[in-house]
């Protein structure tokens, strides 16, 4: 033991490969108790917590620049209007899109997808046609285009996974056949941590001309995402879980797909001219904004990508791998603790379940040593069908947890095994 | 730890790996399904009711240790009562589980359960099954949900 723990602080110490307690130094959230033991934050793929950069952006919106954006010839809308376009186009270079233009703000990745349904799908989808998803789907991925399919008439092919929840991409060629209007596709799942070839996925996609939306809401806050290397159309995240606030997300699409869909809602600041004749709708990217935006959290979002990308986004990568591996070890060592999902390229999620002991019960045990983690399906309830399992918990890890945090982890997992025993 | 053990109590633990009644009943005349899609918890209720009296009840289905636990309990309190004594019944859980009447020494053997109450999560682990069961004695039609 002793050992391990210094084997642990060589590996998150100052000055050595990741400076893991200056870092989260910058989270105030992370230092506090739960039931009298240090919180230990291990739901990071639920929402991750705030740098204070966010905080701090935040609070400065509202203290000073509040205002609505668009219209006021005052000075503190143009404040207002200056900081939220400035987000975007932050927000824009971040992900290495063409322009501005492309880059749509949404409440969260489900919105984005909500609007992709409704928008392309009223455009492009027509009874027979086909949308083709993966067995990996967050349910916000999955029950939009059953929607779609019901209205239009339309059918959902679902590729499969193998036993170690990667897709199975022979699968996935026959899949995507001359009826297919729409690749929908996680670059990440959030409930196993499987990484899918998005790459190859976009490409296979492409040589049948079907274009492909990339759920991103997993992959954004973890590893650097260049949507024009990928060549998707369509790419959604959410905010909160990439280190900013609630309330807000994006939704990139490719200029030539968004000048050819209908608006989403309608409402102000999506037009141009209103008559009850005729209205004009509002160019790019207003036309799919309806309404007063979340200005505050466009703000908050481009602060945390920001503090990310500081941070270097290939270390996070190589940080949270680092802390996978060792948390792979240490769960599977664990007698009657079996791990759910074993992709060949894997997230930095650790979803498991212990023999005898249900999920939410671990879940309760663990949060009484401090422990959050997430206990049930997922919202990817087919993912749990695939592997026979009613749920899994899940420990979802982020760059500010440690190694020393993983064995408090093991611990607890130990002490619910003798509960239970 | 003590809030811990008060939730987990050996007798909740006890019914979690030997369930009371777990299994399908033959010849059932009022069954119900019952189902928490917050975590997936799932039950399907079988009772045999003559003449107003509960004659015997069992259960199946998948749910973590105090929701197996309560419809073990559960089904074991009911057999032998009169159907309509079922709703007071829980009435009194439901008040022991949300703190109204303290530790409820009328509560018998289901006084085990007044640990949940420090845990506002798990009431409907607990809850399921006396819904699953109101809903066969009503004779329901849809699956009973907690949400």
């Amino acid at each position: 033991m002793m050992s391990t723990a210094r084997a642990t602080m060589a590996r998150d110490a100052p000055g050595t490969l990741w400076d893991v307690e200056r870092i989260r130094k910058d989270f105030p959230a992370l230092h506090q108790e739960v039931h009298g033991k240090p919180l230990v934050y291990f739901d990071n793929a639920a929402t991750s917590q705030k740098p204070q950069v966010v905080i701090d952006a935040l609070v400065a919106y509202y203290s000073l620049d509040n205002s609505n954006v668009h219209r006021g010839v005052h000075r503190l809308s143009e404040r207002a209007t200056e900081a939220y376009e400035g987000a975007r186009t932050r927000i824009q270079r971040h992900i290495n899109a063409a322009s501005p233009r492309e880059i749509i703000f949404v409440r969260q990745a489900t919105e984005g997808i909500n609007l992709v349904m409704s928008s392309f799908g009223r455009a492009f989808v027509g009874a027979g046609d086909e949308i083709v998803i993966s067995a990996i789907e967050h349910h916000s991925n999955i029950v939009p285009w059953q929607m779609l399919c019901e209205e239009k008439g339309a059918i959902l092919r679902v590729v499969p996974i193998d036993d170690r929840g990667d897709l199975i991409m022979e699968e996935y060629a026959r899949l995507v056949g001359p009826r297919a209007k729409l690749v929908a596709m996680t670059q990440v799942s959030n409930a196993l941590g499987t990484v899918t070839p998005i790459k190859q996925i976009i490409e296979m996609a492409h040589r049948q001309n079907v274009p492909v939306l990339v759920d991103g809401a997993q992959a954004v806050p973890h590893q650097r995402v260049d949507v024009r290397e990928l060549d998707c159309d369509f790419y959604v995240f959410s905010g909160h879980k990439a280190y900013g606030p609630t309330g807000i997300g994006v939704l990139y699409g490719k200029e030539q797909w968004l000048d050819r869909m209908p608006p989403f809602q309608g409402g102000g600041d999506m037009i141009k001219l209103v008559t009850f004749e005729k209205t004009t709708y509002n160019e790019l990217p207003y036309k799919f904004e309806a309404g007063t935006p979340h200005i505050a959290g466009a703000i908050g979002l481009a602060a945390g990508l920001d503090y990310i990308a500081g941070l270097g986004l290939d270390r996070i990568g190589d940080y949270e791998h680092a802390l996978l591996a060792y948390g792979t070890e240490l769960l599977s060592a664990i007698r009657g603790v079996r791990l759910i999902g074993a992709a060949r390229h894997k997230a930095a999620v650790l979803s498991f379940v212990l023999d005898g002991v249900h999920a939410h019960d671990l879940g309760t045990v663990l949060d009484h040593q401090g422990v959050a983690i997430r206990a049930g399906h997922h919202c990817a309830m087919p993912v749990m069908e695939r592997f026979g399992v009613p749920a899994t918990a899940r420990a979802s890890l982020a760059f500010y947890n440690t190694h020393a945090e993983l064995e408090t982890l093991a611990g607890a997992i130990q002490e619910a095994r003798e509960i239970f025993g | 730890m003590s809030e811990l053990r008060e939730l987990y109590q050996q007798v909740i633990l006890d019914h979690n790996r030997k369930p009371r009644n777990f299994r399908t009943l033959e010849g059932a005349n009022r069954t119900a399904e019952g189902y928490n899609p917050l975590c997936g918890d799932q039950i399907t209720l079988y009772l045999n009711v003559e003449d107003g009296m509960i004659k015997d009840a069992a259960f199946q289905g998948t749910g973590c240790a105090i929701s197996k636990a309560a419809a073990s309990m559960m089904t074991a309190s009911v057999i032998g009562k009169p159907e309509g004594e079922v709703d007071a019944l829980f009435h009194r859980v439901h008040a022991m589980l949300t703190g109204e009447n303290g530790t409820a020494p009328e509560m018998g053997k289901l006084a085990v359960f007044s640990g949940v109450r420090e845990f506002p999560s798990r009431i409907k682990c607990v809850t399921l099954a006396w819904h699953t069961l109101q809903a066969a004695l009503t004779g329901a039609a849809e699956p009973v949900s907690t949400e």
